[in-house]
């Protein structure tokens, strides 16, 4: 059942909330303990969430759009008195003292959480494999990974734990494991739905959104997250243009192309390739014009993003000190209490990070790495707007290739960099972009085809992915 | 770019407050050298007109109303750090002794 159907249902009194979530329990209890999607999994308070709901519902109170629907959240956003770990060791044990706003406006909703998923440890990785917990397994394939980072929330989904679930992006780590697992994901634009509680990553380029089964209850969910928050400087005051009466108008007159640099070059599997040329010819038959475009610098995103990226990381991680949060590490003097929790706390894909990142800011290097990423950061966003000019969205694939085998880029981090090469420039740019599941390929495995869309295009964006969802 | 010295990436480790093992600085060292030559490829663009972008939305200074309001509730925070002392966190010694 989708999201949307579940929530008409329980809102109509034909199905009791409480019935839902204790099926999708079943579901995590089957299935979890191969899959390892989940670091906590909430049986009683989700189920205590769905009563609520039930007795709304019986005092005759709309308890709203989400009403009943499961959904799995990130472990990196906050939930007061409930752990939150990152998928670190930094962090275990840790229960924030307040609820990020996404959590609040889905629970506001009537949502119903069923679970913490587990990511690469502190979103950083596209594998889930850099868990303290453990990796997590892909449900198309239990020997392929789910993508990353947000492999649990994507594996949750896949695997029917929820119809949806919230990750986070701040390379593709929403639209990456979607397309491995063979579900929707959303990189909403930078600004759109409120970070606050997020635990941050790379602050100019982390981004919260949504993952479903289909196109429209991506955008029931994303409805429900975005606007404003005053608690979260960088969220737009921009009107958010409600998606879900408009995913349905279709894509004639829509002027599309496919991007040269996100289609050609080394690591493409021919079967990527085929869906995204389907794809393309499938919205010519709904009636828009598809072209290709250049958008030059875009090939550089991928040295830029691995250097703004741990910078920043580098600066935002440099809290976990022994000190507030977690884990401490005893040492005679504060330096070396710093220095040996956070070696014992982090594991090696965030040291190598936070190392990065601190080489690109020391002194000597700071303008040859740092601030050349910065203004090709310009050069990108430059590209894209003239792209943009002439054209309403765009078209790649998500990911070069299908899922990977556990353990296959695990030795090689430059390997595991490049699976990402389609989807950092969004990020980048602070656009928005979706991956639609579109056909299989190697061993039978799901293939994403990337819409990407300018600043606040989620409207055209939806279109365009429910158009494919319609021709996939 | 120079090559990556096993003394650049203890000098590192010791800005990012990181005890890192002997091993580990071996393993960064090669590690490093190769992501960093990848992130080199884009020394060689010409940029030197471009301007930098710190962050993709033209926001600057987003301020609130000067109003006091309730902040995070002291003893649950306090709860969750590793040492605390009379509403306050507990760190082992800075100063020296007088």
């Amino acid at each position: 059942m989708t999201a949307l159907d579940i929530a008409a249902a329980v809102r109509g009194g034909t199905r009791s909330a409480r019935e839902v979530v204790d099926e999708h329990l079943a579901v995590v209890a089957a299935r979890d303990g191969e899959l390892n999607a989940c670091n906590l999994v909430m049986d009683d308070a989700a189920r205590a969430e769905a009563d609520a709901v039930d007795a709304a519902v019986a005092r005759g109170e709309d308890p709203g759009p989400l009403a009943g629907v499961p959904i799995a959240l990130k472990d990196n956003l906050c939930t007061r008195g409930v752990p939150t770990t990152c998928s670190s060791k930094i962090l275990e044990g840790w229960q924030p003292p307040y609820t990020a706003t996404v959590v609040e406006r889905v629970l506001a909703a009537g949502a119903v959480p069923v679970a913490k998923t587990n990511l690469d440890e502190f979103a950083m990785g596209s594998s889930t494999e850099n868990s303290a917990f453990g990796a997590t397994r892909n449900p198309r394939d239990p020997s392929r990974v789910p993508g990353g980072s947000s492999g649990g929330s994507a594996a949750a989904v896949a695997a029917g734990y929820a119809p949806l679930a919230l990750g986070s992006d701040t390379g593709g780590s929403i639209r990456q494991p979607a397309a491995l697992c063979g579900v929707v994901g959303v990189k909403p634009t930078y600004g759109l739905v409120s970070r606050y509680g997020l635990i941050a990553f790379a602050s100019s380029l982390d981004q919260i959104g949504p993952f479903a089964t289909t196109v429209t209850d991506a955008a029931l969910l994303l409805d429900v997250i975005a606007g404003h928050d005053p608690m979260d400087s960088t969220s737009t005051d921009a009107p958010h243009e409600p998606l879900l009466p408009v995913v349905d108008r279709g894509v004639e007159g829509l002027r599309i192309a496919l991007v040269d640099e996100l289609v050609e070059g080394e690591g493409f599997q021919p079967e990527v390739l085929d869906a995204v040329d389907r794809a393309a010819r499938a919205l010519e038959k709904a009636g828009a014009t598809v072209d290709r475009v250049s958008v030059p610098s875009a090939r550089y995103g991928l040295s830029a993003y691995y250097v703004i990226a741990p910078a920043e990381a580098s600066s935002n991680l440099a809290r976990y000190d022994g000190v507030r949060y977690g884990l401490r590490v005893a040492g005679d003097d504060v330096a070396t209490m710093n220095a040996r929790t956070r070696d014992a706390g982090f594991g090696p894909e965030v040291k190598r990070r936070i190392m990065l990142g601190t080489y690109a800011l020391s002194a000597g290097y700071y303008d040859a790495f740092y601030g050349q990423a910065q203004r090709v950061r310009t050069l990108i966003i430059r590209d894209f707007a003239r792209a943009y000019e002439q054209y309403d969205a765009l078209l790649s694939p998500t990911s070069p290739t299908v899922a990977f085998e556990l353990g296959a880029k695990s030795a090689d981090p430059l390997a595991m960099y490049l699976s990402d090469v389609c989807t950092i420039p969004t990020n980048l740019a602070g656009h928005a972009a979706m991956s639609v599941p579109y056909g299989t390929g190697e061993g039978g495995l799901p293939i994403g085809v990337q819409v990407l869309a300018p600043a606040l295009g989620e409207p055209v964006m939806f279109r365009v992915a429910r158009v494919l969802e319609e021709t996939a | 770019m120079s090559r990556l010295t096993r003394a650049d990436v203890e000098h590192v480790a010791q800005l990012a407050r990181l005890a890192l093992t002997d091993d580990e600085i071996e393993h960064f060292t090669a590690q490093l050298e190769v992501i960093l030559e990848h992130a080199a490829q884009i020394a060689a663009l010409d940029t030197h007109d471009v301007p930098p972008t710190a962050h993709p939305l033209p926001v600057v200074n987003v301020l609130r109303a000067d109003e006091v309001r309730p902040s995070l509730p002291r003893d649950e925070v306090l709860a969750m750090a590793p040492a605390s002392e009379d509403g306050r966190f507990r760190v082992p010694r800075i100063l020296d002794a007088p």
